[in-house]
C-alpha cells in the first residue's frame, strides 16, 4: 500500500467526478433557455443513478470475475469484499479507491449521451434508458477493455483512459438515439440555439481541469506515467483549441468562443486512449488533427445527413474517440507503457494498429446493438419523445414544472 | 396637444440618443430593450461550422411624450441625427397623439403633467 498513490488517486477520483457537473454547464449553455434545466437535470440525475448502480452491482459486473471476456459477475455485490486492502487491479491503493475512481467514469459516460437528445426526449424515458444502457453497454465495455480477462485487452488493443469505453461508446449510442428520436422542431431553420456562452466556457474549463484526473489518474499511481499522461493531455487540448480557432478564422474570418471551447474538448477526447502510450510529440499531431476531423464531421452529420445530434455528442466524442483510438495505434510505444505489447504503425509494427481498429469496430457494434436493445425495452413502457406541445412549451416546464430563470427579467 | 414619440434604434446608439435628448432638455424618457426585425433580417452567426439564423435583432426603444408639435419636431430631429449610421437597420421613429397624461404624485394633468420643477 502506498499512501502517496492513494492520496493522488482519491484526488483524481474527485476530479473525474467534477466532469459531470462541468458537462451540465457545457451542455446547459449550448441549449435554449427553455430547455436548460432539463439538460442540466439529465447530468444531475445521472450523478445519483450511476453511483447507486455502480456500488450496488455495476462495479462487480464490470470488474469482478470474467465470463467469456465480456462481463463480470456478482461476486462484489454491494461492494461486498471490496475493502481497504489492495485489489487485483492496482497494488498501491485500496481496492475501494479503484472502485471509486472507476465509478466516476461510469457517471460521465452516459451523461455524454444526453447531449444528443436535448429538447425532445421524455425525462421518464431518459432515466430508464440510462440505467439499461449502463448495464447493457457500459459495464460490458469496461470489462472487455479493462476487466480481468477482458477480450479487447486480450487481443492486444489498449485504451489508456477510455477512448473506446467512454467516448466511442457514448458517441455512437448518442447518434443512434438521435436518429431514433428525430429532429427537434425548427431544425430546418437553425441547428444551434445557444443561450449562455459563459456557461459553455465554465463547463469546458472545468472539463479540462477534471480531465487531468481522468487521464493522469488512469496511471493508477503518482508516478512518471501519470506525469506523462498529464503532459500529453495538456498538449493535445491546447493544440486542438488552436487548430479549431484557425479553422474558424479560415472559414469565417473570426475565431469563436464556442469554437475554442469545442476545440479544447475534442483535443481532450482524442488524447484519452493514448495519453499514457504515445510520446509527447505525437500529442501535438493528435490535437492538431482532431479539430478538422470533428469540425467537418459535425457539419457533414448536421447538414448533409440531417441528423440532429443536437450538441454533437457523436461529432465530438464519437469521432474524436475514433481518431484517438487510431492515433494510439499509430503512435503508441511499449517503451512508454509496457501494457502495449507492440509499437504503433509509424514505428513499423502493425499488430497494435490492427488491434486498435478491431477494438473500435467492436465498440461501435456493441454501442449500436446495445442502444437499440435499450430503446426497444424503454419504448414498451413509454414513448421516448415528448408531445409536440410539450416541446414547444419547453422541457423545463413540461418535464419538471420548473423555470430555470424565474427572475431573468427581474420580475420575481 | 400631447404627442408620443417612439424611436427604435440600434443598441449601440443608446448612449448617443440619450445624450442628444439631454442636450435639447428632453428629460422624461422611458427606455426598453426590445427584439425585432425589418429590412435587416437579422445577422449571421456561425456555430461549429453551421450557420445559425438570428432573425430577431436586439434594439433599444425610446418612448418620449412631448407637449407640442414644435417639441415633437425637435425630438424627432435629435433622435434621427444621433441614431443615424446610413446602414440598413438604423431603426424607425413613430409619433402619435395621446389622449391624456396624469402625474401620479401631484395629480396634474395634460401639459402640466409633463413639466419638471427642477429646471
Amino acid at each position: 500500500m502506498n499512501t502517496g498513490d492513494t492520496g493522488f488517486m482519491l484526488i483524481c477520483t474527485a476530479l473525474v467526478f467534477l466532469m459531470t457537473p462541468a458537462l451540465a454547464f457545457f451542455y446547459g449553455g449550448l441549449v435554449r433557455r427553455k430547455n436548460v434545466g432539463n439538460t442540466m437535470m439529465a447530468c444531475v440525475a445521472i450523478m445519483g443513478l450511476s453511483v447507486f448502480m455502480w456500488a450496488l452491482f455495476g462495479y462487480s459486473l464490470s470488474f469482478g470475475g470474467n465470463h467469456g471476456g465480456v462481463i463480470g459477475d456478482f461476486r462484489w455485490l454491494g461492494l461486498n469484499g471490496v475493502g481497504w486492502e489492495a485489489g487485483p487491479y492496482a497494488d498501491g491503493i485500496p481496492h475501494l479507491v479503484f472502485a471509486a475512481f472507476q465509478m466516476m467514469f461510469a457517471m460521465i459516460t452516459p451523461a455524454l449521451i444526453t447531449g444528443a437528445v436535448v429538447g425532445r426526449m421524455r425525462f421518464r424515458a431518459l432515466v430508464p434508458f440510462i440505467a439499461l444502457w449502463s448495464i447493457i453497454v457500459y459495464y460490458p465495455m469496461a470489462h472487455m477493455v479493462w476487466g480481468e480477462g477482458g477480450f479487447l485487452a486480450a487481443i492486444g488493443s489498449v485504451d489508456f483512459a477510455g477512448g473506446n469505453v467512454v467516448h466511442i461508446s457514448s458517441g455512437v449510442s448518442a447518434l443512434v438515439l438521435a436518429i431514433y428520436l428525430g429532429r427537434r422542431r425548427g431544425y430546418e431553420h437553425t441547428s444551434y440555439r445557444i443561450h449562455n456562452i459563459p456557461f459553455v466556457v465554465l463547463g469546458a474549463g472545468l472539463l479540462w481541469f477534471g480531465w487531468y484526473g481522468f487521464n493522469a489518474g488512469s496511471a493508477l499511481a503518482a508516478d512518471g506515467l501519470a506525469a506523462h499522461a498529464f503532459m500529453t493531455t495538456s498538449i493535445s487540448a491546447a493544440t486542438a483549441l488552436l487548430s479549431w480557432m484557425l479553422i474558424d478564422v479560415i472559414k469565417n474570418k473570426k475565431p469563436t468562443l464556442v469554437g475554442a471551447c469545442t476545440g479544447l474538448v475534442v483535443g481532450l477526447v482524442a488524447i484519452t486512449p493514448g495519453a499514457g502510450f504515445v510520446p509527447t510529440w505525437a500529442a501535438f499531431i493528435i490535437g492538431a488533427l482532431v479539430s478538422p476531423i470533428c469540425y467537418f464531421g459535425v457539419t457533414f452529420i448536421k447538414q448533409k445527413l440531417k441528423i440532429d445530434d443536437a450538441l454533437d455528442a457523436f461529432g465530438c466524442h464519437g469521432l474524436g474517440g475514433i481518431w484517438g483510438g487510431i492515433a494510439t495505434g499509430l503512435f503508441g510505444q511499449s517503451s512508454i507503457n509496457s501494457v502495449a505489447k507492440a509499437d504503433g504503425l509509424v514505428f513499423g509494427d502493425t499488430q497494435l494498429f490492427v488491434a486498435q481498429l478491431i477494438s473500435i469496430v467492436v465498440t461501435i457494434a456493441v454501442a449500436v446493438v446495445g442502444t437499440l436493445i435499450c430503446i426497444g425495452i424503454v419504448r414498451i413502457f413509454t414513448k421516448l419523445r415528448v408531445e409536440p406541445k410539450d416541446e414547444l412549451v419547453g422541457m423545463d416546464i413540461s418535464q419538471h414544472g420548473e423555470n430555470a430563470y424565474p427572475a431573468f427579467n427581474g420580475f420575481d | 396637444m400631447l404627442i408620443k414619440v417612439e424611436a427604435i434604434v440600434r443598441e449601440e446608439k443608446f448612449e448617443e440618443v440619450k445624450a442628444a435628448l439631454n442636450a435639447i432638455q428632453v428629460n422624461g424618457i422611458t427606455v426598453s430593450q426590445v427584439m425585432g426585425c425589418g429590412a435587416q433580417r437579422g445577422y449571421k452567426e456561425i456555430v461549429r461550422g453551421s450557420e445559425v439564423d438570428v432573425v430577431m435583432q436586439p434594439k433599444i426603444k425610446f418612448e418620449i411624450v412631448v407637449s407640442s408639435e414644435e417639441w415633437e419636431k425637435k425630438t424627432i430631429e435629435a433622435i434621427q441625427k444621433a441614431a443615424y449610421t446610413g446602414e440598413v437597420g438604423d431603426g424607425k421613429i413613430f409619433s402619435y397623439e395621446i389622449r391624456s397624461a396624469l402625474k401620479i404624485r401631484t395629480k396634474e394633468e395634460g401639459y402640466d403633467a409633463l413639466q419638471s420643477e427642477y429646471e
